[in-house]
């Protein structure tokens, strides 16, 4: 069985591992690094519960083989928050009720956090599409929505 | 946007604030704890081998080449389980269940083998491993074609597939009404079967150690107190051996009521070779093998005058429970409530009869975020109201208003035997029509209608049951439905409380302290919420069916003035005066007429601790079990407007105005945050999910691929508004609400397609209400279009 | 039924086309699969659909990835990423057909590794991208280790998850035609919720004479057949034709006469689909000439 050394720089941390070509990004992040704010929600590239940022682009981490995180830089929701201070997007999701399980949360907030990279002051229905690859069950998506604004205005085009 | 006016201020927040959730701080920074989060030394991991099959003979398992593959500890199959007594279980419902088959599988997707190993990834490639030989058998798929009498069998231990025959309401009376009724209508509905589709799939942690003989459960349940319960009285451990944690869970609606093989498998395995073992379903396995919900086959039919005056409702339903029937309902009640189905009319006389039926299926007939079956019940008479109304060429709004119980009429004792709490329902739909400018709509729907473009306005003016229950006519496994609240205030005014109930999402840490705070005058923030352990957490029913708020909430309430009394006389004892002479507000005692010569609460709790009145017990403690004296009544009045796409059938909905009357409300964010949820999966039932089988008994919607739950893209932008009509035997006046508008929209959805359909002859469309559906029948009357 | 954890692989990350070629050619009996975007791949991998015994990882080849146009053609290289085409000013404002179908597939997230290589050698019937290759008579450069050839876009799609391209082959390139003047297109896609695959879905390319009669029409079904249809009848119908609505119309029935839905359990019926076909067609056909005429 091939075993490959990979390192990835998970929240500016590296982590080393000897793993399987096989294994999936989000278990190197959930079982070796023991970053479990990335979470697991279908088999089908459907739900985006384990959306994470690698090199800048967000990626459904059970989508991926690990082995092609090699050397990259990934962000998960655990490096969001800076010196004690909720990022803006956190901010925004506790302020407007934009969850309620916390089990989409991650994936969501990451899914914002691509957005408003891309696109600092997105309307209602640019929102809408930059989560929908994200599935909620709790919301109905209208707080998150309302969340993704306040974060869109108080970074006034900063992240 | 005012950013600062939605920081809210630190200090107290009883009713009515809209304070921010306390257990979001973990939540927004990855650090919830979920099952599948946890990891102990030492730990393998479970993976099931499924039935391929609806119904097989199990001929022969080799497991020979799967026990070859480096790192596979064990493999269990339902022989093994069997000789430790474990093979089938009891349901909540009194029937039994199978962990693991022996002789056949009765349902595609079932569990048939536990493999264990030392890692997830070999567990899979052992399990792709194990041969099983199936002699496939013919399924029973169809529960009515089960009822018949040369059906095949479902089960190896009934001599039929029938799981019960319950009524309810006066048939002869019913059956006269209709015979002289001026008017009838009626209608078959088929409700279908739905998942209820948490986000995170179920799965569970089972420690054993074998020094202390303890038995520790982490898992995905709603009820973990039950489950306790459950699990001592099958295995034979002591009760206080045995913990079940129930830590972060990701949404539950229902699904996670229900026990399923996995729990027991894992746990066997645990005492066995004495190592944790995880088991965390995959999606598409979640899909294909835990409970669903729904799967109800109605036929209903009303009586009136020709005036529109309802005289009576009679509805023969024939239910689906899959193999085991396990529903998650009060033990009395084999249909759930689905006798609320008289709803908000005044109706004369009633009869409703449900007949369940064991089919080739998984098991369950689970709620989905709706308090027993009573989703079924307000599809049922919403759109029987509303096909009554087009019968008679009358407004539905009209007929609505014409039919519903009126305010004077409360406690109103319905003829299937309910007494509503309170209500008042022409206000909910007289505020939700004024504020979708419904005669408005209806003149641009008479315009429209001119230039052959179909528009629809549906209304549904829903009745909730729920807060189950009165503990002499609830129970489960025949354990009273009670609640629990333990309050503990230490020395220093911190707080420690704890529920029998267990959040999925609803925000109990928050709503709970909320009455905390409301009640004692102590900063929310200095309230710590706890619960989902049963070592530490007082014994209740757990959190479903909207039932948290009128029962462990109450409880909070009760608690909190058992300890305002005693914290009073501590008072009097420091301010040297009666008990009767003193005053509290907002967290201060002070004899009347001096204000300013004030106890805190924290300085009373100190004293309680250091200072108590001679004769008195130290410590400032209570805890409740509250047995509410009845179930409360939420309402609410649903307006939606569809426009139809006459090239595709799309129906698109345009505005959805929600108007609900929960009671006296704890936090308003929450409770809008728990509707617009609930409207959601309302829109999802109505639109696009369904769980279908095939003649084979082979699954379609068995994963997230195919199982459709809304996007944040077609999800509509809900408006919502409020009445407040305070249940009266509720200590706080408030009543549930997690599940309303699940139970109450689709019919609005459903009434608003009908409605643009209704000019055409169209007096129902079958959920979902997909494009291709709507399609057939614009081209069958001649109005589709071919651009 | 248990997925998500795929079977054990030997994995390579060649860093040129040469390793790759070779690689390819060595292992391709034994059933070597590409790696590109992996939203389709790694998926039927979890499924266990396909358990490849050798995975070659192209998305270390930055050469495979490009949009630019030369010598009459828009090229895109394999490995470009559907963001960057969505991203592409170029695409967006004189290749409107496919920015449409690019910005529908999937959900952002998806699209920020699917590649446009992947979704055509998918050919999964529900997919956008096959059928607007049909439209826009493109034209695939394949290479293995002897060489390379071109394939027409017609003769590259075979069947459900089929195409002419050979085990010891990769696509490497996609040549579009560059579009006549006054030219246009677009694309719509019925599927049952945002981001799924279509039901169906049509693509329509379209470029007008200063006369306003129609030089070229490209004009193709996806999803409704388990192969994309070219609909060379209806192309034919308007090509040196006066536009006006009784010929769209006219066009539409064409289309739905022409094609052939399969049926699918519990899916939409068929005849639904070919109404269908019809209809989305009429739409973008009228969108088409909105874009031209304004």
């Amino acid at each position: 069985m091939q075993k490959v050394h990979v390192k990835i720089n998970i929240n500016e941390k590296p982590y080393e591992a000897e793993i399987e070509p096989r294994l999936l990004l989000v278990h190197f992040i959930r079982d070796i690094a023991g970053l479990t704010g990335t979470h697991i929600g279908c088999d089908t590239t459907n739900c985006g519960a384990c959306t994470v940022i690698l090199n800048g682009k967000a990626v459904k981490s059970c989508t991926m083989f690990a082995v092609q995180a090699n050397g990259k830089d990934v962000i998960t929701i655990e490096g969001l928050a800076k010196d004690g201070k909720l990022h803006p997007i956190q901010e925004g999701f506790w302020v407007k009720h934009g969850l309620q399980c916390g089990y989409c949360t991650p994936g969501m907030i990451m899914a914002a956090y691509q957005l408003l990279k891309k696109n600092p002051n997105p309307s209602e229905e640019e929102i809408r599409i930059g989560i929908s690859g994200n599935l909620c069950r709790c919301t109905g998506y209208q707080n998150i929505v309302e969340a993704i604004k306040y974060a869109s205005e108080k970074m006034k085009g900063e992240i | 946007m005012a950013i600062e006016e939605t920081l809210i201020p630190e200090g107290i927040h009883g009713m009515g604030h809209k304070i921010r959730r306390k257990e979001d701080t973990r939540f927004l920074q990855g650090k919830g704890m979920y099952v599948d989060d946890i990891k102990l030394p030492g730990m393998a991991y479970l993976v099931f081998v499924r039935s391929p099959y609806a119904h097989a003979k199990i001929k022969k398992i080799n497991l020979e080449k799967a026990k070859s593959i480096p790192g596979v500890i064990d493999i269990i199959t339902g022989e093994e389980l069997d000789k430790a007594g474990l093979s089938w279980i009891p349901t909540l419902m009194g029937d039994k269940m199978m962990v693991l088959p022996i002789d056949k599988v009765v349902f595609q997707g079932q569990e048939v083998v536990a493999v264990i190993a030392e890692d997830k990834y070999i567990a899979t490639d052992a399990a792709n491993q194990v041969e099983i030989e199936y002699e496939p058998l013919e399924p029973v798929v169809d529960p009515r074609k089960a009822l018949e009498a040369n059906s095949p069998l479902v089960r190896p231990d009934k001599n039929s597939n029938l799981v019960f025959k319950w009524e309810a309401g006066d048939r002869d009376l019913t059956d006269k009404i209709f015979k002289e009724a001026e008017v009838t209508v009626s209608q078959d509905f088929y409700y279908q079967r739905l998942h209820v589709a948490y986000m995170e799939p179920v799965g569970s942690v089972a420690q054993y150690e074998p020094v202390s003989g303890k038995l520790t459960l982490w898992m995905t349940t709603q009820a973990p107190h039950v489950v306790r319960t459950v699990f001592s009285l099958v295995t034979k451990i002591p009760e206080n051996k045995i913990r079940i944690v129930s830590p972060d869970i990701g949404g539950g609606f229902g699904g996670k009521v229900y026990v399923y093989p996995g729990y027991v498998v894992s746990t066997y395995a645990a005492i066995k070779l004495g190592r944790p073992i995880k088991w965390i379903n995959t999606r598409s396995e979640d899909m294909k093998s835990t409970a669903f919900a729904r799967d109800f086959h109605i036929h209903g039919e009303l009586a009136a005058k020709k005036d529109g005056t309802i005289l009576g409702l009679r509805i023969n339903v024939i239910s689906d429970h899959g193999a085991f029937y396990g529903d998650a309902n009060p033990s009395k009640f084999p249909a759930g409530l689905f006798s609320i189905c008289t709803g908000a009319y005044d109706i004369k006389a009633a009869y409703v009869e449900v007949t369940g039926a064991y089919t080739n299926k998984p098991a369950g007939g689970i709620a989905y975020r709706c308090s027993f079956r009573v989703t079924e019940a307000v599809y049922t008479i919403e759109r029987l109201v509303d096909i009554l109304a087009h019968e008679l060429h009358m407004d539905p709004a009209e007929l609505r208003l014409k039919n519903f119980i009126p305010p004077e009429k409360f406690p109103y004792k319905s003829v299937l035997g309910w007494t509503y709490d309170s209500g008042n329902y022409a206000a909910a739909l007289k505020k939700a029509m004024e504020k979708i400018g419904y005669y408005e709509l209806r003149k641009e729907q008479e315009e429209k209608r001119k230039k052959g473009e179909l528009m629809g306005i549906g209304i549904s003016t829903f009745v909730e049951i729920v807060g189950a229950g009165p503990a002499d006519l609830f129970d489960i496994v025949g354990i009273k439905m009670f609640d629990s609240a333990e309050i503990r205030i230490h020395p220093t005014g911190k707080v420690i409380a704890r529920f029998g109930t267990r959040a999925q999402g609803q925000g109990h840490e928050t709503t709970y302290a909320q009455i905390i705070s409301e009640i004692l005058g102590i900063p929310v923030e200095d309230i710590i919420v706890e619960e989902g352990d049963t070592d530490t957490c007082p014994y209740g029913l757990g959190t479903y069916a909207s039932r948290s708020t009128p029962t462990a909430g109450a409880a909070a309430a009760v608690s909190s003035r058992k300890i305002l009394d005693k914290a009073k006389k501590i008072a009097a004892h420091l301010l040297e005066a009666r008990e009767e002479d003193i005053e509290f507000d907002k967290g201060r005692f002070y004899v009347r007429g001096y204000p300013d010569k004030f106890k805190s609460i924290q300085e009373v709790a100190f004293a309680a601790y250091t200072n108590p009145p001679p004769n008195m017990e130290a410590g400032l403690e209570a805890i409740t079990y509250y047995n509410p004296p009845n179930m409360t009544f939420p309402f609410g009045a649903y307006i939606c407007v569809v426009d139809i796409d006459k090239g595709t059938g799309q129906v698109k909905v345009r505005r959805f105005v929600a108007v609900d009357d929960c009671g006296n409300i704890i936090n308003p964010v929450i409770v809008d945050g728990q509707i617009m949820g609930a409207l959601t999966m309302g829109f999802g039932t109505s639109f696009m999910e369904e769980i279908r089988y095939d003649e084979n008994g082979n699954i379609y919607g068995g994963s997230f691929a195919e199982y459709l739950i809304p996007t944040a893209v077609e999800t509509p932008r809900w408006e919502l508004d409020k009445t407040v009509t305070p249940s009266p035997h509720h200590p706080l006046g408030a009543k549930g609400v997690g599940e309303s508008a699940t139970v109450g929209s689709p019919a609005a959805f459903v009434n608003a397609t009908v409605d643009a359909l209704s000019h055409l002859g169209v007096k129902h469309v079958e959920m979902p209400i997909l494009p291709w559906k709507v399609w057939e029948i614009l081209k069958d009357k001649g109005v589709s279009s071919n651009e | 039924m248990t997925i998500m954890y795929p079977a054990s692989f030997e994995y390579f990350s060649p860093l040129n086309m040469d390793e790759v070629l070779e690689l390819l050619s060595k292992y391709y009996k034994d059933g070597a699969k590409i790696l590109a975007g992996g939203q389709s791949l790694i998926i039927a991998m979890k499924l266990r659909i396909i358990s490849p015994k050798y995975v070659i990882d192209i998305n270390n080849i930055p050469s495979l990835s490009f949009i630019n146009e030369s010598d009459g053609y828009l090229k895109i290289g394999a490995l470009t990423r559907y963001v960057d085409l969505e991203d592409s000013d170029l695409i967006k404002t004189k290749y409107p057909l496919l920015y449409e179908a690019v910005k529908n597939i999937a959900d952002p997230i998806v699209r920020n590794w699917g590649t446009i290589g992947g979704n055509i050698c998918y050919n999964f019937p529900g997919n956008n991208l096959p059928a607007v290759m049909l439209a826009y008579n493109a034209r695939f450069i394949v290479r293995n280790l002897s060489g390379s050839r071109t394939i027409s876009a017609k003769d590259f799609f075979l069947g459900p998850l089929q195409t002419s391209l050979k085990e010891d082959e990769i696509l490497t390139e996609i040549q579009i035609p560059i579009p006549q003047p006054k030219n246009s297109g677009y694309f719509i896609k019925l599927a049952k919720r945002t981001g799924d695959f279509a039901i169906v879905s049509t693509a329509v390319n379209l470029s007008l004479n200063y006369d306003g009669t129609v030089k070229e029409a490209g004009i193709a079904i996806g999803g409704a057949t388990n192969n994309p249809v070219k609909i060379v009848k209806a192309e034919e119908a308007l090509v040196g034709s006066k536009i006006n609505d009784e010929l769209i119309r006219e066009v539409g029935k064409i289309v739905s006469d022409v094609i052939e839905p399969v049926e699918e359990p519990f899916g939409p019926p068929v005849d639904y689909k070919k109404a269908m076909a019809g209809v989305l067609t009429i739409r973008a056909i009228k969108q088409s000439l909105k874009n031209i005429i304004g």
